[in-house]
């Protein structure tokens, strides 16, 4: 029997193994990608929560999917990592696309269509039972990775990345959850990063933090956007328009409108999105 | 209510009901620990003086002669313990993570209803159906049998500490680990085990307290021995086991050796209760 | 539709599955060996078995109801002592009790329940039966003896101090159960009487007990099924005589007991199969118990956060 503790690591990350590795973030932009969702449809048992979406993210950029409560921004955005199977009884139609391959394809193993597309969550969740490195580099280990030298050197690129490195460069052996808020969803940001996703989905990463903290994610967000294709749910429609550079319109499961964040916040072409942007409902 | 009809006297009858209530709860409440001060003091007073240098490093003197020890006792009741162990606990935790991490709901209410009856069978029981499977076709009492006992009986408390602890941790953790691309059972395995790794090591520190004192199930199973035990496929001593044959012994001196006995192991069980006590100390509901 | 799972994720799965299984094995496993090992004494009693109170192993005559009897009546005895106490402590810990008395009575409760049977009946031996001799059993038959039940000689090991006994051990699990139940009344029927403004006790009879009646009904169950299992404790300070008496004070014997205290000595094949046979008899009835009881505290098990499936 396999050995599978010590799995021969995922060919994805070897790759990455056997490119020398920088101290410093790259910086030139990461190689475009092509991430595409065609009439993607979600159903809870007999309940559609997302009807026949269609949309092509752009390649480094941030898209930013807003809309009122319930209307099943998370449930699609968890759809393009594949995160929404956990919940049992949900069903997915349709079909997305990462530079050409059907994430759904029953070939596809869900496992590493998580660690192309990458999340960071709600509520910050750093392991408990381990230090600041431990959790940043977990990724990596429990994929098989066991160099040393390598994963120090992934420690400090993913730190520096979501801007923590500084902060925490002589503390990482101390708990994740001695951090402040603001640090800790940096730290799983960090965390996110060292398995060097393509794609990297937000689900309202700054609802549970202050404001100061929020301006440093969302200075992180626009640093990033040159290696990473981002997608962030925010029901902050000021946030959106800060940071994202298209956005998409969810209504009661529907894709009501999608374009340049200017065009949507400025002109939109439907009622209802000029509606919610304007407040007229929430 | 009362014969009364003035309001203030209504009032006073309430409030003295009140005062009644809580002082029979009360007094109640005494009784029910009352035993425990009894026992305690009992076990002090008959049996300190008894726990000595010699208790704890000489065998039992022959049948009738005063003196002797109950090392056999204990060692063997540690190794019983050992062997106990190696069944039940990885069966119960393993299957604890079943219930918590897989299964259906109804599937797993049935597994969980299963397990909660058998926490409910009298010990002797296993006991018997060891003998038939182990003694009776080995032809003997073993240490094996005794451990096998033992273990059985830890198999379904262990099982739902387990799953009751692995249940608490956040859900937010396993999609952490899982939007990492973490494989599932490493997700389990190293994620929320390792979360609730104090949890599942508390419901084993009690589970091992709970037979550590069991005696029926060992009377026809390790059965006992007056020397040491050589051979796991041979009778074994386990304090307990002593302290019960003992005890019902028309000699003095085991009078007085089985209080000590009973001493040295209550103590050995309220020690890994403190454990226990320290460990979860500070918790909250979470697992955390 | 579901994905392809990794070889790891599905092994992983099956090897849990098979060790919860477990569970239901065993059961099956323990009434597989005890009817096996009662079969021929099953065959040659019949139902008789249950009815019949001759226990004699020389001339091989074997009837469990001696043993019925004590069970029944040493469980009923202590269910009697217990449970008022029990449900009255249960209440005073969560609903009368200041704040601050509590924990330290709860940890105390439960040092109470983790001490072993042996021990039990050790002081039991030397220490509760000679109390009871001299002090509270001479004045049960003073005020009592013109009944059945506390009639006769007094020898200390009896019925009644195997039921005090059991008692003592099943003081702590009614307890925690009933506190369990007590404290699962949501606050809101307190406060509704406490808006009308009555006392403490008020409460609890008004809003707290009718509302777990079920609950705590449940708990005594629990109780009785532990009571009916008890062994050590109670082979130590019953006698160990099977017969049937009235008198409380006369030995008497459980079907735990003469399983704990004659299985090592049966020497011939039908003496040990009715053994066998009446280790089924109690397996069946504390599985039928704490089937009731089970059901009975049903709303009560813990379930928790959802959980994830794949």
């Amino acid at each position: 029997m396999v050995n599978l503790i010590m799995a021969s690591p995922d060919p994805a990350v070897v790759e990455h193994v056997e490119r020398p590795a920088e101290l410093s973030p790259t910086t030139e932009p990461a190689p475009p990608l092509t991430f595409q969702v065609k009439n993607v449809s979600i159903w809870y048992g007999e309940k559609r929560a997302i009807d026949d979406v269609t949309l092509d993210i752009a390649s480094n950029a941030v898209t930013a999917i807003i809309g009122p409560s319930g209307c099943g921004k998370s449930t699609f955005l968890r759809c393009l990592n594949r995160m929404h199977e956990l919940v049992p009884k949900t069903r997915v139609e349709g079909r997305v696309l990462l530079q050409g391959e059907d994430l759904y394809s029953s070939t596809v193993d869900p496992a590493i269509v998580r660690r192309r597309v990458g999340m960071v969550f709600q509520k910050s969740n750093p392991f408990p039972t381990m230090s600041i490195g431990e959790n940043v580099i977990i990724g990596l280990r429990l994929n098989g990775v066991r160099n040393q030298k390598f994963l120090n050197e992934r420690l400090e690129k993913s730190l520096r990345m979501a801007a923590l490195w500084d902060e925490v460069k002589d503390d990482l052996h101390k708990s994740g959850t001695s951090l402040s808020g603001g640090q800790q969803q940096r730290l799983c940001i960090a965390r996110a990063l060292a398995v060097e996703p393509e794609v990297l989905l937000m689900d309202e990463p700054c609802s549970a933090l202050d404001p100061i903290a929020t301006a440093k994610i969302e200075e992180l967000i626009y640093e990033l956007k040159a290696q990473y294709t981002i997608v962030t749910v925010t029901h902050n429609m000021q946030q959106a328009g800060r940071i994202s550079d298209f956005t998409a319109f969810l209504y009661m499961g529907r894709l009501i409108e999608f374009g340049s964040t200017t065009k949507i916040f400025t002109n939109p072409s439907q009622k209802q999105t000029e509606d919610y942007i304007t407040g007229r409902f929430g | 209510m009362t014969m009364h009809s003035s309001r203030a006297d209504n009032h006073t009858w309430r409030k003295i009901m009140n005062a009644l209530a809580s002082a029979t709860t009360f007094v109640s409440a005494l009784l029910v620990i009352a035993p425990l001060g009894l026992i305690f003091f009992h076990l002090l007073a008959n049996g300190a003086s008894s726990v000595n240098w010699a208790f704890f490093t000489h065998l039992p003197k022959p049948v009738g002669e005063a003196g002797g020890g109950m090392v056999n006792a204990i060692v063997g009741s540690l190794e019983l313990l050992a062997f106990a162990s190696a069944i039940g606990i990885p069966i119960g935790v393993l299957g604890g993570v079943y219930l918590a991490e897989y299964g259906t709901a109804r599937a797993n209410a049935l597994l969980r209803f299963v397990a909660d009856v058998l926490n409910g069978v009298p010990s002797i029981t296993f006991g018997v159906v060891v003998y038939g499977l182990v003694v009776l076709r080995f032809k003997g009492f073993s240490a094996y049998a005794g451990g096998l006992a033992l273990g059985l009986i830890m198999v379904p408390l262990i099982l739902r500490t387990t799953e009751e602890v692995i249940l608490l941790v956040p859900n937010g953790y396993r999609e952490a680990a899982l939007a990492l691309g973490v494989a599932r059972w490493k997700t389990i395995v190293y994620i929320v085990m390792k979360t609730a790794s104090k949890g599942i090591i508390t419901g084993i520190l009690l589970a091992l307290a709970r037979v550590g004192g069991e005696t029926a199930p060992l009377l026809f199973t390790a059965f006992g021995n007056r020397f040491w035990n050589h051979n796991l496929s041979e009778p074994i001593a386990a304090l307990p086991l002593q302290i019960f044959t003992y005890a019902i012994s028309p000699y003095d001196d085991w009078h007085r050796q089985a209080w000590a006995g009973a001493l040295v192991l209550v103590t050995g069980i309220f020690c890994v209760n403190v454990l226990v006590r320290i460990l979860t100390r500070g918790r909250t509901t979470s697992a955390v | 539709m579901a994905p392809p799972s990794r070889f790891g994720d599905k092994a992983f799965e099956w090897l849990t599955l098979a060790m919860a299984m477990a569970v239901v094995l065993l059961v099956i496993l323990i009434g597989w060996q005890l009817w096996r090992g009662s079969s021929l004494a099953v065959q040659k009693f019949g139902f008789h078995f249950l009815t019949t109170s001759t226990w004699d192993p020389v001339t091989e005559q074997f009837g469990a109801l001696p043993f019925i009897y004590g069970t029944l009546v040493s469980s009923f005895i202590a269910l009697l002592i217990a449970v008022p106490l029990s449900v009255a402590t249960a209440v005073y810990l969560t609903e009368l009790a200041p704040l601050w008395i509590r924990q330290p009575i709860v940890s105390l409760i439960e040092m109470l329940a983790a001490i072993p049977s042996v021990i039990l009946g050790l002081w039991g031996i030397f220490v509760m039966i000679p109390w009871l001799r001299d002090y509270p059993f001479p004045l049960l038959k003073r005020f009592f003896g013109w009944t059945p039940f506390f009639s006769g000689p007094i020898y200390g090991t009896s019925m009644l101090a195997g039921g005090i006994i059991i008692a003592i051990m099943i003081l702590p699990i009614i307890t925690s159960v009933s506190r369990e139940i007590l404290r699962s009344v949501p606050n809101l029927q307190r406060e509704a009487a406490y808006a009308l403004g009555a006392t403490r006790w008020e409460v609890t009879r008004i809003a707290v007990l009718s509302y777990a009646r079920k609950g705590l009904f449940g708990a005594v169950i629990l109780g009785l099924g532990r009571a009916l299992g008890e062994t050590m404790a109670v082979t130590m300070v019953i006698g160990n005589t099977p017969q049937i008496a009235a008198s409380l004070f006369k030995p008497g014997y459980t079907l735990a007991s003469v399983i704990a205290n004659e299985f090592t000595e049966a020497t011939t094949d039908i003496y040990l199969q009715a053994l066998f046979e009446i280790g089924l008899v109690l397996f069946g009835v504390t599985i039928l118990v704490n089937l009731i009881a089970q059901l009975l505290l049903k709303t009560l098990t813990t379930t928790s956060t959802t959980r994830a499936v794949q």
